[in-house]
C-alpha cells in the first residue's frame, strides 16, 4: 500500500513538472516496477521513464523529478501557472460583459466596416464582433493529389467492385468499373510572431489559427524569443478553451523577437522531418528581427525548399507608404512567394483564398 | 527470462543493447506492450525490432506505413483476380445452372484472403511484428491500428473473427515527422532512442563489420561524435558510421585520415551544406 502510494505520489510529482501522466500510464508504471527489481535504481528510473513519459519533450522533466523524488528531497516542479484573466481580457480587449453588451451595440451594418478597419485600432466592442467573424469564417483546404485512387466514371480499371457488381447480376458480366487517384487536403503550417510588436494582432491571428485549423491538417507554431507548437491546444473544438490553453503554452508572449533562430529550431525539430514537407507555410510577422539577418536568410531559403509555398503576412503591408525596409523581412523576401497583408478580416479572407490557390 | 539474459540473446545475434534498450524490450515482453520507439533516424530502432525477432527465434513481419496506407494494405484483401476466374469456372462447369448464393460464399473464403502484415501477425503469433515510422500513416490508421493492437483479433464481416492465440510482440518506430496521437502511445512503453556513447559505438561497428579493425573502428566513431556536435541539418546516425566504415573498407583504408575523410565524407553526411561545413570546421583533422 505504501508502495503503491509512493509510485502515485511520484507520477503526482511529474505531473506538477509538467509531464502529462493519466491514471492508466501510473498503472503501467506500478506493474512495470512488479516486473523489475524495485530495489535498483537503474530499474526504477526505467521503469518509470518507458511507462509515464510519452515524448522527448517529457525526459528532462522526468530526470528532474527522478532525482528530486528518489533522491530524499522533496520535487520543487513550477508551481502551477494559473492563467491570469487579466491578460485574457487584454488579449480579447475587456471582460465578458462588455462584449455582450457591445454584441448589442454592433449591428450587421458595422459589420461592412469592420471588414478593412486594423484590428490593431478596434474598440472592445468591435473586437468581440471580429472574434465572431473569424470564427464563422469558411476555409478550404488546399489540395493535392492522393496515393489511392477511389471510384470514378473513367480511369484505370477496378477489379473489386467489377466483381461485385458481376456476383450481384449472378455471374454475368457488366459494365466495367474504374477508380482514378483522387486529391487530399494538403498540410498547412502556420507560424504566429506573438512577440512586443505583434502584440495587438496575436489574439485574432490565433483565432484565425484556431478556425483554419478546424477545417484542415495544420499544424501551428508561435515564434518568439522561443518556438512553442500550440497545434495541439488549438486542436479543441472550443474557440475559447482552444485559445485559453494555447495561450497559456506560450512563455514569451509579448516578449522580443528572434526569427531566424526560432524558424531554424522549427526546421530542425519539426519543418524538416515532414511538418514542413510539401505543406503550405504561412508565417505572420512584421519582420521586427532582433537576431542576424543573415541566419533568418539562410533558414528562409531552407524552408522554401522544403514547402510547397512559403506565404509571408505581415499586417503593416497593406498600409500605405509600406515598403519592406525592415532587416528580416529584406533578407527573408527573395525566399517568398507571396507577401500580404494581414491587418484586418478583409485581408484574412483574402489569405485563406490565396492559402487554398496555393 | 531477465533482462541480463536478454541482452546477453540480443548480443548474441549482433545487437548492442544499453539498458534503456534492454528494459524497454524486457517489460515489452513481460507485460504484452507494445514497444514504441522513438528517435533521430539512423539510431537503430527498427533494427532492434530485427534483433528482437532473431533473439527470441520468431519470424519478423514487417509493416511499412507511409501517407494514405489503409486497411486493406495493413490487414486484408480479396483476391479478385483469382476470384474473377474461379467464378468463370463455377460458371462454366455448371452450365446455367449456377447458384449465386452458393458461387457468393465459396468466392468469400479463406482461400482467397491476402492476408497483409497485421492479419498474417495474429494469425502467425507468436511473431515479432514491426510497425515501421507509424508517425507517417494518417490519424484514422492509428485509430485502426489501436483497435487491433488493443484487441488482438480482426473480425472480417465473411469470414467472421481472428484471434491471436498469443498476442505478437510489438515494435511501433517513429522519426517525429508528426506527433503520433497520445491515444496509441499510451498503449506502448515509450522508449527515446539516444545515439549510443563512443565505446559502444565502436563495439556496433566491430560486431557488424568484423573485418574492420579496431583503430579504423575508433576513428570513425570518434569522427562521427565530433561531427554530431556541429550545428548539422542531419547528423549522422549508427547507420551512417557503419555506412562510412564499410566504405572505408571497401577502399581498402586501414586509416581515417583528413584527404580519406574528405573524399568519403558523402557517406556520412547527405547535405551539402552539412559537408561544408564539416570541411572548413576541421574536426575531420
Amino acid at each position: 500500500m505504501t508502495v503503491l502510494t509512493g509510485y502515485v505520489g511520484f507520477a503526482r510529482a511529474l505531473r506538477q513538472a509538467g509531464v502529462g501522466c493519466g491514471p492508466d500510464r501510473v498503472q503501467a508504471y506500478a506493474a512495470a516496477v512488479g516486473h523489475l527489481d524495485p530495489g535498483s535504481r537503474d530499474d526504477l528510473y526505467w521503469a518509470g521513464r518507458l511507462t509515464l513519459c510519452g515524448e522527448p519533450d517529457d525526459l528532462p522533466r522526468y530526470d528532474a523529478a527522478f532525482d528530486a523524488w528518489f533522491g530524499g528531497e522533496a520535487p520543487r516542479g513550477p508551481r502551477h501557472r494559473k492563467l491570469r484573466p487579466t491578460r485574457l481580457a487584454a488579449l480579447n480587449g475587456g471582460g465578458g460583459e462588455q462584449a455582450s453588451s457591445g454584441r448589442l451595440a454592433t449591428a450587421a451594418s458595422d459589420a461592412e466596416v469592420l471588414r478593412d478597419k486594423d484590428i490593431a485600432g478596434l474598440t472592445p466592442a468591435e473586437k468581440a464582433h471580429l472574434r465572431e467573424l473569424i470564427a464563422a469564417l469558411k476555409p478550404v483546404p488546399p489540395r493535392r493529389r492522393a496515393l489511392r485512387a477511389r471510384k470514378a466514371s473513367r480511369g484505370r480499371l477496378d477489379p473489386g467492385r467489377t466483381l461485385r457488381a458481376m456476383l450481384a447480376s449472378g455471374g454475368e458480366p457488366v459494365e466495367p468499373r474504374y477508380r482514378r487517384k483522387g486529391t487530399r487536403p494538403r498540410k498547412v503550417v502556420l507560424l504566429i510572431d506573438v512577440s512586443g510588436s505583434m502584440a495587438p494582432y496575436a489574439d485574432a491571428l490565433l483565432r484565425f489559427a484556431h478556425v483554419v485549423a478546424r477545417a484542415m491538417p495544420t499544424e501551428v507554431c508561435t515564434l518568439g524569443t522561443r518556438l512553442t507548437r500550440v497545434s495541439r491546444q488549438l486542436g479543441h473544438r472550443d474557440a475559447e478553451f482552444a485559445l485559453m490553453s494555447a495561450t497559456r503554452a506560450v512563455p514569451d508572449y509579448e516578449g522580443g523577437t528572434r526569427l531566424g533562430g526560432t524558424i531554424k529550431v522549427f526546421l530542425d525539430r519539426w519543418g524538416q522531418r515532414g511538418v514542413a514537407r510539401r505543406a503550405v507555410v504561412v508565417l505572420f510577422s512584421d519582420g521586427w528581427e532582433r537576431g542576424d539577418p543573415a541566419l533568418l536568410g539562410d533558414q528562409m531559403a531552407r524552408l522554401r525548399r522544403l514547402a510547397h509555398a512559403v506565404i509571408w503576412v505581415n499586417p503593416h503591408a497593406g498600409k500605405d507608404g509600406y515598403a519592406p525596409t525592415q532587416s528580416g523581412i529584406v533578407a527573408a523576401l527573395p525566399h517568398v512567394d507571396r507577401l500580404l497583408a494581414g491587418h484586418s478580416l478583409d485581408t484574412l479572407r483574402h489569405l485563406l483564398k490565396e492559402i487554398n490557390r496555393a | 527470462m531477465t533482462p541480463e539474459e536478454l541482452a546477453v540473446e540480443l548480443d548474441r545475434v549482433g545487437y548492442l543493447p544499453d539498458a534503456g534498450v534492454t528494459t524497454a524490450a524486457f517489460l515489452a515482453l513481460e507485460m504484452r506492450r507494445p514497444l514504441f520507439c522513438e528517435g533521430e533516424p539512423g539510431t537503430g530502432k527498427t533494427s532492434l525490432a530485427l534483433a528482437l525477432a532473431q533473439a527470441l527465434s520468431l519470424p519478423l513481419i514487417r509493416l511499412q506505413c507511409h501517407e494514405g496506407i489503409d486497411a486493406s494494405q495493413a490487414l486484408y484483401d480479396w483476391d479478385f483476380p483469382r476470384q474473377l476466374l474461379h467464378l468463370r469456372a463455377l460458371e462454366a462447369s455448371s452450365s446455367g445452372a449456377l447458384d449465386p448464393d452458393a458461387a457468393e460464399a465459396s468466392l468469400y473464403t479463406r482461400r482467397f484472403l491476402l492476408a497483409r502484415p497485421l492479419l498474417r501477425a495474429l494469425e502467425e503469433a507468436p511473431c515479432v511484428l514491426l510497425v515501421d515510422e507509424v508517425d507517417r500513416a494518417d490519424d484514422e490508421f492509428e485509430a485502426f491500428l489501436l483497435e487491433v493492437l488493443d484487441s488482438n483479433t480482426v473480425s472480417i464481416p465473411e469470414l467472421g473473427e481472428i484471434r491471436a492465440s498469443v498476442p505478437p510482440v510489438v515494435v511501433l518506430t517513429s522519426n517525429r515527422t508528426r506527433e503520433v496521437h497520445d491515444a496509441l502511445k499510451r498503449r506502448c512503453l515509450y522508449h527515446w532512442v539516444e545515439h549510443p556513447d563512443l565505446a559502444r559505438e565502436v563495439a556496433i561497428i566491430r560486431r557488424r563489420l568484423p573485418g574492420v579493425s579496431e583503430r579504423l573502428a575508433s576513428q570513425v566513431a570518434e569522427a562521427v561524435g565530433r561531427l554530431r556536435e556541429l550545428d548539422l541539418l542531419k547528423p549522422p546516425g549508427v547507420a551512417e558510421s557503419l555506412d562510412w566504415a564499410r566504405a572505408l573498407q571497401a577502399l581498402g583504408k586501414s586509416e581515417l585520415d583528413a584527404e580519406t575523410a574528405a573524399v568519403t565524407l558523402g557517406a556520412v553526411l547527405k547535405y551539402r551544406e552539412d559537408a561544408t561545413r564539416a570541411l572548413a570546421s576541421g574536426v575531420l583533422g
